[in-house]
Parts: C-alpha cells; structure tokens; sequence
C-alpha cells in the first residue's frame, strides 16, 4: 500500500493538469528504506511528449546526488498519461528500475471538460515494477503521514 | 589507486548488493569488460551491439558520457563513474 500525504498527492495531481497534454514526471524521495514518500521533486520531462516522458540526464544525476548525498531514495516514482488510463503502459514496465519504489499513474484523460474547465475526475493509482511484474496496490491519503519514532 | 563505480539498485545483484566497486581501465569501455570479469553478467546490463543501452545512463565525474565521447571516453585513476537507468516511461 501507498500512503501519501494529502498535500503531496494534490500537488502531483496539480502537476499533471498543468502539464497536460504532455506527460508530467517527478519523483518523491523519502529517508532510505523508511517507504514515506516526503520530499516531492517536479522533473521536466525532457522528452516534452503526450506519449513519452524522460528525466533529463542531468537533472537525473543532479536528483540521484542530492539524494545519496541526504541518505534518501525514490519512495514514488510519478508520471501521468494523458489520453490513456492509469496503467502502466508496455515501455513503463519494461524500463521501470526501481523495484523499491511506488510507481504512481495519474490521468487526466477525463479531467478537461469540454466547458474548458480542469475540474473533471483524475485516476491516481499505484504499482510496484518487479521483473517485468505489475501489481497495483492500495492508494491511502492521509491529512499527514504518521509521525516516526525517530527524528526526521 | 583505482576507479569507483556506483552501481544503481536494479544491477546490484551482478555485485552481490554492494553499492559501489572498484575496476580499471583506461577507457570505459575498457572499464566496463574489467567489471564483466569480476561481476559477470554486467556488461550485458550496460551494452547492446557495441554501443551503450539507450536507457542507461553514465556519468564520469558528473559529466554524461554521451557528452564526452561514449564508450570511449578516457578514465584515469581515481575518477568516478556513476551509472543510473534512465527514469522514463510511456
């Protein structure tokens, strides 16, 4: 199961509306091992494509260094589609390599209605990527994430 | 002296979980067959027919190799190499 803070979750929601009808892409890291998805990174989607989306390299490398460098990993690994649902398409199963990390789909095929409003429903739904397999698990919103015994 | 090579999570099994190892080579392409010595199956995970996988990325000292000359790219004693999948999708 994926728990995310409301606030985190409205803003990739936030996120992919904006970029739509280009993909949107981000991570949210959180400490090694702890699955809380704290620290929400926007990317840009170097492919700028509503079929595809890419970190840039270097952006890559800049979010992998900061990262180590805060002892923390991907705890979601984000991306929208844009005019399909929110399921893992053949390329991101076959490309996701990060078998820790929450994938999360969010689409906004249905959100832009035709009075021009972005209010319409989006799908925001979860996956773990492990060799190939795709299993969706439960997505919970919590106001805040539980408080942890240990210092943040 | 030698060169570190980060290793991303999805290849740490050819390391036996470690993080990072060590190898040489005067070139990457001379490093990446002296990782396949020690770590067998690796190469295959970073080259297809000759040249670097698409969706794999290398960096040297911070630089993308794409930007300084692929695979060969020239290494000396004491650089570091970073190798991360590309985070990308449909």
């Amino acid at each position: 199961m994926l728990t995310i803070d409301r606030a985190t979750y409205d803003a990739i929601v936030a996120h992919a509306k904006r970029d739509h009808p280009d993909e949107a892409c981000g991570v949210v890291a959180g400490p090694e091992g702890s699955d809380r998805p704290e620290r929400l990174v926007e990317m840009v989607n170097a492919a700028g494509s509503p079929t595809f989306y890419e970190f840039d390299s270097t952006d890559l490398f800049q979010l992998y260094k900061e990262m180590d460098a805060r002892d923390e990993e991907p705890v979601v690994v984000y991306h929208s589609h844009t005019a399909t649902e929110a399921y893992p398409s053949r390329t991101d199963v076959g490309l996701a390599s990060e078998p820790n990390a929450h994938y999360v789909l969010v689409s906004t095929r249905d959100c832009f209605t035709d009075d021009g409003n972005n209010d319409g429903p989006v799908e925001f739904r979860s996956y773990r990527i492990v060799d190939g397999e795709v299993t969706e698990e439960e997505v919970a919103v919590v106001d805040a994430l539980p408080r942890t015994s240990q210092p943040a | 002296m030698a060169i570190e090579v980060r290793i991303p999570t999805i290849l740490r099994t050819y390391t036996g979980g470690e993080k990072a190892v060590h190898g040489e080579g005067a070139s990457l392409t001379a490093l990446i067959d002296d990782l396949e010595a020690h770590h067998p199956g690796i190469k295959d995970r970073l080259i297809d027919d000759g040249d670097l996988r698409r969706f794999v990325n290398v960096y040297i000292n911070d630089e993308d190799v794409r930007f300084i000359g692929g695979l060969e790219a020239p290494l000396s004693d004491g650089d570091q190499v970073v190798v991360l999948p590309a985070v990308a999708g449909g």
